[in-house]
C-alpha cells in the first residue's frame, strides 16, 4: 500500500504555500506579481498532486487506528477527499485569476489577498480528509476565519465591513452550536473519530437524549454554514456586501466544503437502523429533518430571489436556493445522493464562479452597475460575455445541454430513489420558479436596448477563467459520464 | 444511577445555593443606611474619573497584543514538551522544532511589515514664544 506521506502531500502541500506566502509576501512587498505566481504555482501543484493522489486511490483510504499511523487513523485519503481537494483548488484558481484585475480597479491589490485564500483552501482540504470530528471542526475554523477577513477586504468601503462583522458574528455563534453538538455526541457516544461513533450509534447506546441533542445542534450549526432555510438570513447581506470576487469564491468553493463537512457528518450519523429507546428516533426521522429544511430552503431561496433588482443579491438568493437543492443528496443517504452532491458542486463551481466573474467585470466601485436594467444591450456592445453569462444563467436554471442539468438530474433521481418523492416535486416546482429571475436577465442583455453610455470592460487574466468555466459547464453537460465514472469509486471504502 | 456529570450537576447546584443563601443572609440582617459617599465606586482613594470609557487608544496598542499571543501560544505548547521531551526523543524535537519554525515564519511578517517599529509621535517642546502668546492670551481675557 502507499505510505501516508505519499497520500498525504496534497495536505502538505498546502500547508507548506500557506505559511510560506507569508514570507514570500514580507520579501517582496513592492512587487505583487511575485505573491500572484507563488500562490497560483501553490494551488497547480496542490491540484496536480491530489489528481495523482485521486488517480492512485480512487476510492477511499481509512487508515486504522494504531501506533504506527502518523495522522492516529484522524485523517483519510483518496476516493471524494482526492477529489474534493481538486475541485477546491480549481475554485481558488479561477478566483485568483479573476481577481487580478477587479482588485487592481478597487486600488486594493494586496498580496494578503492571495495568503488568506491559500489558508481558506487549507481548511477545506482538512474538511474532505476528515475522519474525526474535531478534524471536521478545524477544517471549518480554519476555513471560516479568512473569509470573515476576506468578506471585508475592501475597507474604504462600508457595505464590505458590515458583511465582514455581520458574518463574523453569527458565524462565532454559528460555530457555537456546532462545538456544543460535538461535545453531546462525545458524551453519548464516548468517541469523537467517526468510525467509533457509527459502530456505537448502529449498536445501540443508552443515553440517546443526549444524542439526539448533539445532532440537533450539530444540523443548526452546519444548517448556518451551509446557508439553509431557518439560518439563512446572513447569506443575501454577506454575499451582496462582500468583494464581488470573493462573493464567487466563498458561495461556490465554501458551500462546497460546507455541504461536504454535512455529507461526512451525515454519513456516519445516518447508519442503516439506530437502536433506540424511548424516543423512536432512527435513521428515516432525521432524513426526514434534513428533507423539511431542504425543501424550505428552496422554496425561500427561490421565491425571495424573484423580487430582487440587484443582481449580486439575486445571485445570494438564488445560492441559498441551490443549497437546498444540495442537501437533497444528504436526505437520499445513499451511493447515487452523494455522487450527485459531488457532481452538482463541480458544476455549480463553474456556472458560478463564471457568472459571479462577469458581475464582477461589469460592476463599478462602490454599488454602481449592479442593477439587472444595467446589463441591458450586453449583447451588443459585449457579444461574448453576454453568450457567456446566457450560459452560465440558463445552466443555473437547469437547462438540458449545460452541466447544472445533470447535477439536478442525478440529485432529483437519488431523492425518489430513497423514497422522497414529494421533495423531488418541490424541487421541481422551485426549480421553474427560479427560471423566471434567471431568464428574466438574459431578457435584459438581448432583447433591451441600453440607454446610457457603453461600458469599456477590461478583461485581463479574468478571461482565462471565463473560459475555464465555459469549458467546464459545458464539458460536463455534454459528457456528464466523465465526471459521474470518476465519482463512482469515490465513496466505496478501497480494500 | 449518578453518573459523572451527576456530580458535576451537584456540585454547580451547590454552588449557586452556597453564594445565594450567603447574600440573601446578609441582605436580610445588614443594616440599610447609604449615602453619596458610601454609594460612591472606590478606586483605592483616588477621584473618580467621570465620563465615558468608550475613548479611543492607539492601535498600536492591539497589534502588540495581537503578537504577543504569538509567542504566549508557543509557551503554552513548549512548556509540557519540555516536560516530557526526555521519553520523546528526536522525533519531538523535529515536531516541536517545525511548529516553531511556523511561528517564526509569522515574527518574519510582522517583522518585515514594520508592524514591530513602534513609531513615536514628535515631541512638541514648546518655545518662548509660544508661552508669550500663551500670556497675552492669558491677560486679554
Amino acid at each position: 500500500m502507499f505510505s501516508e506521506l505519499q497520500l498525504g502531500s496534497s495536505l502538505i502541500l498546502i500547508s507548506f504555500f500557506a505559511i510560506t506566502i507569508v514570507i514570500v509576501d514580507a520579501l517582496f512587498q513592492k512587487n505583487k506579481t511575485v505573491g500572484f505566481s507563488y500562490a497560483l504555482f501553490g494551488f497547480i501543484l496542490t491540484a496536480v498532486a491530489s489528481a495523482i493522489n485521486l488517480y492512485q486511490a480512487p476510492s477511499l483510504i481509512i487508515p486504522l487506528n494504531s501506533e504506527n499511523l502518523i495522522t492516529k487513523g484522524m485523517i483519510v485519503f483518496g476516493g471524494y477527499s482526492s477529489f474534493f481537494d481538486i475541485l477546491f483548488c480549481m475554485g481558488a484558481i479561477l478566483t485568483m485569476f479573476a481577481s487580478r484585475e477587479y482588485l487592481k480597479r478597487e486600488y486594493h491589490e494586496y498580496t494578503e489577498f492571495y495568503s488568506l485564500l491559500i489558508f481558506s483552501v487549507s481548511g477545506m482540504m482538512f474538511i474532505g480528509h476528515a475522519n474525526n470530528m474535531l478534524m471536521i471542526f478545524v477544517g471549518i475554523e480554519l476555513m471560516s476565519i479568512p473569509f470573515y477577513i476576506l468578506a471585508g477586504f475592501i475597507r474604504t468601503n462600508f457595505k464590505s465591513i458590515e458583511a465582514s462583522l455581520k458574518y463574523f458574528l453569527l458565524g462565532s455563534f454559528a460555530t457555537g452550536f456546532l462545538l456544543y453538538g460535538i461535545a453531546m455526541i462525545y458524551g453519548a457516544t464516548g468517541s469523537l473519530g467517526f468510525t467509533e461513533i457509527s459502530k456505537s450509534i448502529a449498536s445501540g447506546i443508552n443515553s440517546t437524549t443526549i444524542l439526539v441533542i448533539g445532532i440537533g445542534l450539530i444540523i443548526v450549526g452546519l444548517s448556518f454554514k451551509v446557508a439553509a432555510f431557518p439560518f439563512h438570513q446572513w447569506a443575501p447581506d454577506v454575499y451582496h456586501g462582500s468583494p464581488t470576487i470573493v462573493t464567487g469564491f466563498m458561495s461556490t468553493a465554501g458551500k462546497a466544503a460546507a455541504i461536504l463537512a454535512f455529507m461526512i457528518i451525515a454519513r456516519n450519523l445516518m447508519p442503516e437502523k439506530i437502536v433506540s429507546g424511548k424516543f423512536n428516533f432512527d435513521t428515516h426521522t432525521l432524513q426526514n429533518i434534513i428533507a423539511w429544511i431542504s425543501a424550505g430552503t428552496m422554496l425561500v431561496g427561490n421565491i425571495t430571489a424573484l423580487v430582487q433588482k440587484n443582481v449580486k443579491r439575486m445571485l445570494a438568493y438564488s445560492s441559498v436556493a441551490h443549497a437546498g437543492y444540495l442537501l437533497m443528496g444528504i436526505v437520499a443517504n445513499s451511493q447515487l445522493g452523494w455522487q450527485g452532491i459531488t457532481f452538482y458542486a463541480t458544476a455549480y463551481l463553474f456556472m458560478q464562479i463564471g457568472a459571479f466573474v462577469i458581475v464582477g467585470l461589469i460592476e463599478r466601485g462602490e454599488e454602481n452597475n449592479l442593477n439587472i436594467e444595467d446589463y441591458a444591450g450586453l449583447s451588443k456592445s459585449h457579444p461574448m460575455l453576454a453568450a457567456m453569462m446566457a450560459m452560465f444563467m440558463l445552466s443555473l436554471a437547469g437547462i438540458p445541454p449545460m452541466a447544472g442539468f445533470f447535477g439536478k438530474y442525478y440529485l432529483f433521481a437519488a431523492a425518489i430513489k430513497s423514497g422522497f418523492t414529494w421533495l423531488t416535486i418541490v424541487a421541481v416546482i422551485a426549480t421553474i420558479i427560479s427560471m423566471y429571475f434567471y431568464i428574466s436577465l438574459i431578457i435584459q442583455m438581448y432583447f433591451k436596448d441600453r440607454t446610457e453610455k457603453e461600458l469599456e470592460i477590461k478583461t485581463g487574466l479574468g478571461l482565462i477563467s471565463l473560459i475555464i468555466c465555459t469549458i467546464g459547464v459545458l464539458l460536463f453537460g455534454v459528457f456528464p459520464s466523465l465526471l459521474l465514472d470518476l465519482t463512482r469509486q469515490c465513496f466505496q471504502l478501497l480494500g | 444511577m449518578l453518573s459523572d456529570f451527576g456530580i458535576v450537576l451537584l456540585f454547580l447546584i451547590t454552588g449557586f445555593v452556597f453564594v445565594a443563601l450567603g447574600l440573601i443572609t446578609a441582605a436580610i440582617i445588614r443594616p440599610h443606611n447609604p449615602n453619596p459617599v458610601k454609594q460612591s465606586t472606590y478606586e483605592c482613594g483616588e477621584e473618580l474619573i467621570s465620563g465615558s470609557p468608550w475613548i479611543k487608544f492607539n492601535i498600536r496598542f492591539y497589534v502588540v497584543a495581537l503578537i504577543f499571543l504569538l509567542f504566549d501560544v508557543e509557551i503554552v505548547f513548549l512548556l509540557p514538551w519540555a516536560v516530557v521531551f526526555q521519553q520523546l526523543g528526536w522525533f519531538a524535537f523535529i515536531e516541536m522544532a517545525v511548529f516553531v519554525l511556523i511561528l517564526l515564519a509569522g515574527l518574519a511578517y510582522v517583522w518585515a511589515k514594520g508592524d514591530i517599529e513602534w513609531e513615536k509621535p514628535k515631541p512638541y517642546i514648546p518655545s518662548l514664544k509660544d508661552l508669550v502668546v500663551e500670556r497675552k492670551q492669558h491677560f486679554a481675557e
